[in-house]
């Protein structure tokens, strides 16, 4: 065991592992954040219930029903979809013409709404969700100990961010998705049938959630508050790394999860607020974001 | 186009303006002095409080277009100033209310500096952002009591004469404060910096194409409203003589914004109505637990999808008057 800066290398590598746990679930919902600001012109407030239904979805497959994680992580993400593609043609496509600030508001009604509903159920106490049979347990790397668990939640939120961006900057759907972001009218023009793929995007957005709240379950404890308070966080990684960039939403998620995680072991008070002060410094240097187009 | 956040009203001649207005103020004033012999002083006070919250907060979503999705840092953490000065040093009730009020203003020039830097949903996220960050400073500061708050905090006597443990008398003193303040709202959204306003609000960029530095406009009208939410947590404090985390929690600033939308955005009137409706529903479905968040919510979404204009709104749209 060595130190560095006065701290044990095992605490700092272990701050730093939860920070890339952190990371991982901030970029995840800022990418589906972006993804859905993109196409419908709207900051999706309900992301957070939507995460957090992700996670009691599985709670409840489990419970109820015996469903297995590793089944969750295929069904549930789809269930929560398409609610999302229910949410999205029943009330979201009808606020297309109005300014931003009611696409927000009434997302933030849907938050509540969801929220209370699992409330008045469940309670606002956690319920414990079992780590997967094949993830128990972890390895020892020399310098640290390393959670199966953990070390899978890494891996596969890397691969499904980087998953998306290639099918957003490099197939031909993507393709198309782009430039409806920029002229749906023109789009259309062409063939293109822009509101069913609007509808679709706003799907993908919240099964990303969705998937997240199943990776996180065994995590944290389900618990129907954990969605709203990750927004807000979430809300600041946004406006840090602003919604130009797929990659620039991706990077800047895993990178203040670090941060975070760095933070607790140097000034552990302040590290719940650190991504809070960092957005207030990337305002007053670089108002557009770090990886985002001047307005 | 773009539907604007206000309807546009009815051109109407100034005079007229004015008279549905004097007429409108009549009929509040009228309300709240026959109201506390029917229904309870305190639950009255917390309308009072709530709806000159509800009034700075629509003074900036209403007048300039800018949505702060984060006012409870100014209504929470005004009221812990008050409520902390009035209990640890033993301020009279006037002293506390301006050091609450005063303590609100900096914040708003601190975070409205920074909010005001971008523009739409960003300005609605940094707002949040900033509530949160300061929600959990209250967390971890002594000052603020953590989870239990600042309890008991004493009301005191007004001016060493009016002894405000009577509610009748902290009653009229909050009458008194709250129709001034919104007195002071309708003035300055009627004045010639109003109008600039709502330029703003209108088309931004044409308002900065004639020669208005726009920005200076926003903040002042941030900070002004900030400084009225302030006032209204303060007085918050003094009446329930309490200030807690909930009132700097994000719930609170989803309060203020469900009140203003239900009452009407952009009607003088409208926050009033809209925080009658929403304390009252708050206390009398207290029982029924989390169903208050649902049905929260269920009004939002129907707010937004069949109702925008919000009840004062419709009711001036259908008498074809400015409210």
């Amino acid at each position: 065991m060595f130190e560095i800066f006065g701290i044990p290398s095992q605490a700092l590598f272990a701050q730093l592992l939860l920070g890339l746990i952190n990371g991982s679930f901030y970029a995840l919902l800022s990418l589906g954040l972006a993804v859905i600001f993109g196409m419908l012109n709207i900051i999706n407030f309900t992301h957070g219930a939507q995460y957090m239904m992700g996670a009691f979805v599985a709670y409840m497959l489990l419970q109820y029903l015996g469903v297995n994680y590793w089944a969750a992580l295929v069904v549930v993400p789809v269930l929560v979809g398409l609610l999302g593609i229910l949410i999205e043609r029943l009330l979201l496509q009808h606020l297309r013409k109005l300014d931003h600030l009611y696409g927000l508001i009434l997302t933030f009604g849907l938050a509540l709404i969801i929220e209370g509903l699992f409330r008045n159920y469940y309670g606002s106490s956690g319920q414990p969700y079992q780590v997967p049979e094949a993830l128990r347990g972890g390895r020892n790397l020399g310098f640290m100990y390393l959670p199966n668990y953990r070390a899978w939640v890494i891996a596969a939120s890397l691969v499904v961010c980087f998953a998306t961006w290639y099918l957003i900057e490099r197939t031909r759907l993507g393709s198309y998705l782009r430039a409806a972001t920029e002229n749906p009218t023109l789009v259309r023009a062409f063939g293109i049938n822009v509101p069913r793929m609007v509808t679709l995007t706003y799907g993908f957005g919240v099964a990303l959630a969705a998937l997240a709240g199943v990776m996180a379950a065994p995590i944290y404890n389900v618990s129907p508050q954990m969605g709203s308070d990750l927004i807000i966080v979430v809300f600041a990684v946004v406006v840090i790394g602003g919604m130009g960039s797929i990659m620039g939403a991706i990077v800047t998620g895993f990178m203040l999860g670090i941060v975070e995680g760095l933070t607790k072991v140097f000034f552990p008070e302040a590290s719940n607020t650190v991504i809070f002060a960092i957005m207030i410094i990337v305002l007053l240097l670089r108002p557009a974001g770090l990886f985002g187009r001047a307005a | 186009m773009m539907e604007r956040v206000v309807d546009p009203l009815l051109t109407q001649k100034r005079g007229e303006a004015s008279l549905s207005f004097a007429i409108g103020f009549a009929a509040l004033l009228g309300f709240f002095a026959v109201a506390p012999f029917v229904v309870y002083p305190v639950f009255l006070m917390q309308v009072l409080c709530f709806a000159l919250f509800a009034c700075a907060f629509n003074l900036l979503i209403g007048y300039v277009g800018l949505v702060s999705f984060g006012h409870a840092l100014y209504f929470g953490w005004a009221s812990y100033f008050c409520a902390y000065t009035a209990k640890a040093w033993g301020w009279p009730p006037e002293a506390a209310l301006l050091t609450g009020t005063a303590a609100a203003a900096v914040l708003g020039i601190v975070a409205g500096g920074v909010a005001i830097r971008r523009q739409g949903i960003y300005f609605a996220m940094i707002t949040l952002a900033l509530a949160q960050m300061m929600y959990l400073v209250a967390l971890r500061v002594k000052m603020t009591g953590g989870e239990d708050g600042i309890q008991a905090v004493p009301r005191g006597r007004l001016f060493g004469t009016f002894d405000l443990a009577n509610d009748m008398t902290m009653y009229v003193v909050v009458v008194i404060v709250v129709l001034a303040a919104f007195l002071l709202i309708y003035r300055i959204i009627n004045s010639p910096f109003g109008e600039v306003l709502k330029a703003i609000r209108e088309n931004e960029l044409r308002t900065v194409s004639l020669g208005y530095t726009t920005e200076r406009y926003k903040l002042v009208a941030f900070v002004l409203s900030a400084t009225l939410a302030g006032l209204a947590g303060s007085l918050k404090a003094l009446v329930f003589q309490l200030a807690s985390l909930t009132d700097v929690h994000w719930t609170m600033s989803g309060d203020v914004v469900l009140m203003t939308l239900l009452g009407g955005l952009g009607t003088v009137f409208g926050p009033l109505v809209g925080a009658l409706c929403i304390v009252a529903m708050q206390n009398y479905l207290a029982p029924f637990g989390q169903w208050v968040l649902v049905i929260q919510g269920v009004i939002f979404v129907v707010c937004v999808l069949l109702f925008r204009r919000g009840i004062v709104g419709e009711l001036a749209h259908y008498l074809r008057v400015k409210l």
